[in-house]
């Protein structure tokens, strides 16, 4: 396993701090994590880390230290302008940037924005699109049976059990429940009620090469999806995943890094 | 004390196997399969009736509030209700709680500010300003508002609509959910420089805090009762001496459920309706309740270290809700006994009394209000103001009530 050490960073006028896990080595990458926090795809970063630096930033508002940081954007495209400062703070100037489903939307948008600032891009099950005979399904208020379903092709399988497990001490589970809420509250705050924030509008400036990865079984935003964003970006390839639902990072892991790396010439 | 007729306007004739086809009372029925518009017609006319007998009755105030896509209760404007209520009791000494409409999810926050100054100009300034954050189905779902952004934009709404209602000249606003270039309101509240403002809230989230912070009157709309908040009431009292403020009653508005009939066993009357209520119209999953950015941060921590006790509502029968303080119903001695009980235990300044619930017909509801009125509230309302001014009350009806007691004492 790489070992990763954790970075922390002031930004926005020192009224955000970001804590990013950095590990492995070579060329940079930048892993944005999907609604549900950062603590899932740990797996997922270690297999990345092999053959790339992995840059892994926690989304405003999920770093222990700064739990009001969300609250300190308005809005998405505060959110994507924040993106490019902690790219630059990080001195990324072109990085590889691998986005899952929430985190999705924002390395497209800010592939969309800044085309010179991203190098090649994976967009794993993203948002960010919408078609009213496919509606995304809201994932922050689905019963948990249901939710497990969408997430997962396999929702007793080892993925599921790992993602949905809570740890037995006491503190850490409730740190881990309020954790998992709060990542839905921060992340929900730049996708509520609809994740279509206008990235059909500017999706045609992503120049970077573009891996498009998206679980067979994705019950959040249906497989289909993976055409609409493969139409719209020059040249992106698309990879469907068996037995993946919304998280083939979890599901597939070694599949998924595979087709990832081999994507990246890592 | 204070006692005010709440009421929650239900659909009262839902199909009897509802609990069945659905798995909330919000967003999920739908409106074509279980609602009828001539019915729900009858249904405001009732709850109007129903008010305005209870003002005449005696009651203190009538309450109005807002929800949503739901057969809970679906005044979707309260003020259209308070309105109406603030024309017919034209000349009565009761007042108007508008309990009231919703500012984050009215854009811009000075229509709601419009329409309540609108209506202390009609009633004669008897208007009490109710501000709810809206339950997170109203606000989030039906209303689209941002989780995380519920509650700032309701602390900013609320600033700007106190500001507009007083405020001497014109003025901007830039804040960081609303900018108005020139706000000059028409009309303003006769009572300046804003009407009483009361706030609804768990006890657990941060606004209970917020209320005393600002002096606002907390109303805990608590559906199970006097008997099982003791816990969340001890915490507002605590959190009110500590912040220094004194310990009157009327800082605290508190709902029951309440059901009067001549005997106990009659009482059984209100049996089906009360199940009906908590079976159908109360009955919300957690995933529906708890979407996450409705409790800030520390909320969030707090409800997650001290879980409330899950009820199965739907598993539970009127036997159960009346054993474990849900409602109270019974006789006039019976009644009066549990709330004086409650009403001192939690030291409650105003009593909302939700005298309409779940199935119940008009006749009935017209007949638990008669009875209250005269054998229940005549006990009730002398308590604490021989040592507390209710600051949280319109003013010309304080007045009022200093001269009638005057009068009373000189006779």
């Amino acid at each position: 396993m790489a070992s990763f050490a954790e970075r922390k960073l002031r930004l926005w006028q020192g009224r955000i701090e970001t804590e990013i896990d950095v590990g492995g080595g070579g060329p940079p990458l930048v892993y944005l994590h999907g609604p549900w926090g950062l603590r899932s795809d740990r797996a997922f970063l270690d297999l990345l880390a092999r053959s790339h630096t992995v840059y892994a930033p926690k989304h405003p508002g999920t770093s222990g230290g700064d739990h009001q940081a969300a609250h300190e954007l308005d809005n998405f495209w505060d959110l994507v302008v924040y993106h490019g400062e902690l790219f630059d703070r990080l001195g990324l100037e072109a990085p590889a940037i691998v986005g899952h489903s929430f985190g999705g939307m924002v390395a497209a948008e800010y592939a969309a924005n800044a085309p010179q600032r991203v190098g090649k891009l994976v967009l794993i099950d993203p948002v960010g699109l919408w078609r009213d005979d496919q509606p995304v399904k809201n994932w922050m208020i689905m019963p948990e049976e249901a939710r497990a379903k969408a997430l997962f092709a396999d929702p007793a399988g080892p993925a599921a059990m790992g993602f949905f497990g809570l740890p037995e001490d006491p503190k850490a589970r409730i740190a881990a429940q309020v954790d998992f809420v709060w990542a839905q509250a921060c992340t929900g705050k730049f996708a509520w009620p609809i994740p279509d924030k206008g990235l059909k509008k500017h999706i045609h400036r992503i120049v970077a090469p573009t891996l498009i990865v998206w679980g067979k079984a994705d019950g959040v935003i249906a497989p289909s999806y993976a055409q609409d964003f493969a139409g719209r970006i020059a040249g992106s390839r698309v990879e469907l995943i068996d037995r993946a639902g919304h998280l083939p990072q979890l599901e597939q892991a070694e599949t998924v890094a595979g087709l990832v790396r081999g994507f990246l010439g890592g | 004390m204070k006692v005010c007729m709440f009421h929650l306007m239900p659909y009262r004739d839902l199909p009897a196997d509802f609990d069945r086809r659905y798995n909330s009372a919000y967003i999920d029925p739908l409106w074509f399969d279980v609602a009828d518009a001539d019915k729900v017609g009858q249904y405001y006319n009732w709850t109007l009736d129903e008010m305005v007998y209870a003002a005449k009755a005696g009651m203190h105030g009538l309450c109005t509030n807002q929800h949503h896509q739901n057969v809970y209760g679906f005044m979707a404007n309260p003020s259209l209700m308070g309105a109406t209520l603030a024309k017919l009791t034209n000349g009565q000494d009761v007042a108007i709680i508008q309990i009231g409409s919703t500012l984050p999810s009215t854009n811009p926050p000075t229509r709601i500010a419009e329409e309540y100054a609108m209506i202390d100009c009609i009633s004669g300034g008897r208007l009490v300003a109710g501000f709810p954050t809206g339950l997170p189905t109203d606000a989030t779902i039906s209303n689209g508002v941002v989780p995380l952004d519920q509650r700032e934009r309701f602390r900013e709404a609320l600033d700007l609509v106190v500001k507009a209602w007083s405020a001497k000249e014109h003025f901007a606003w830039n804040g960081k959910h609303y900018q108005l270039p020139m706000v000059n309101l028409w009309p303003r509240p006769i009572q300046q420089p804003h009407p009483p403002i009361w706030i609804p809230g768990s006890g657990i989230s941060s606004t209970a805090e917020y209320v005393i912070d600002h002096d606002h009157c907390f109303c805990n709309l608590n559906y199970f009762g006097a008997r099982n908040a003791q816990s969340v009431v001890e915490r507002y009292w605590e959190l009110a001496a500590k912040k220094g403020r004194d310990a009157n009653p009327y800082r605290l508005s508190f709902l029951q459920l309440i059901g009067v009939s001549e005997t106990d066993e009659e009482a059984e009357e209100y049996a089906r309706h009360a199940e009906y209520f908590f079976h159908n119209l109360l009955y919300t999953p957690p995933y529906y309740m708890a979407i996450p950015g409705c409790l800030e941060y520390d909320a969030l921590a707090l409800a997650m270290q001290n879980p409330a006790r899950q009820v199965n509502l739907r598993s539970l029968t009127y036997k159960d809700f009346v054993e474990r303080g849900f409602v109270i119903t019974g006789s006039p001695k019976t009644v009066r006994e549990q709330l004086l009980d409650g009403v001192k235990k939690l030291r409650i300044g105003h009593l909302l009394a939700l005298l309409h619930f779940g199935s119940m017909p008009t006749e009935l509801c017209r007949k638990n209000i008669g009875l209250f009125c005269r054998e229940v509230l005549p006990h009730l309302e002398d308590l604490w103001d021989d040592e507390w001014e209710d600051r949280w009350w319109p003013e010309r009806l304080r007045l009022k009530r200093k001269v009638a007691a005057l009068a009373g004492a000189a006779s």
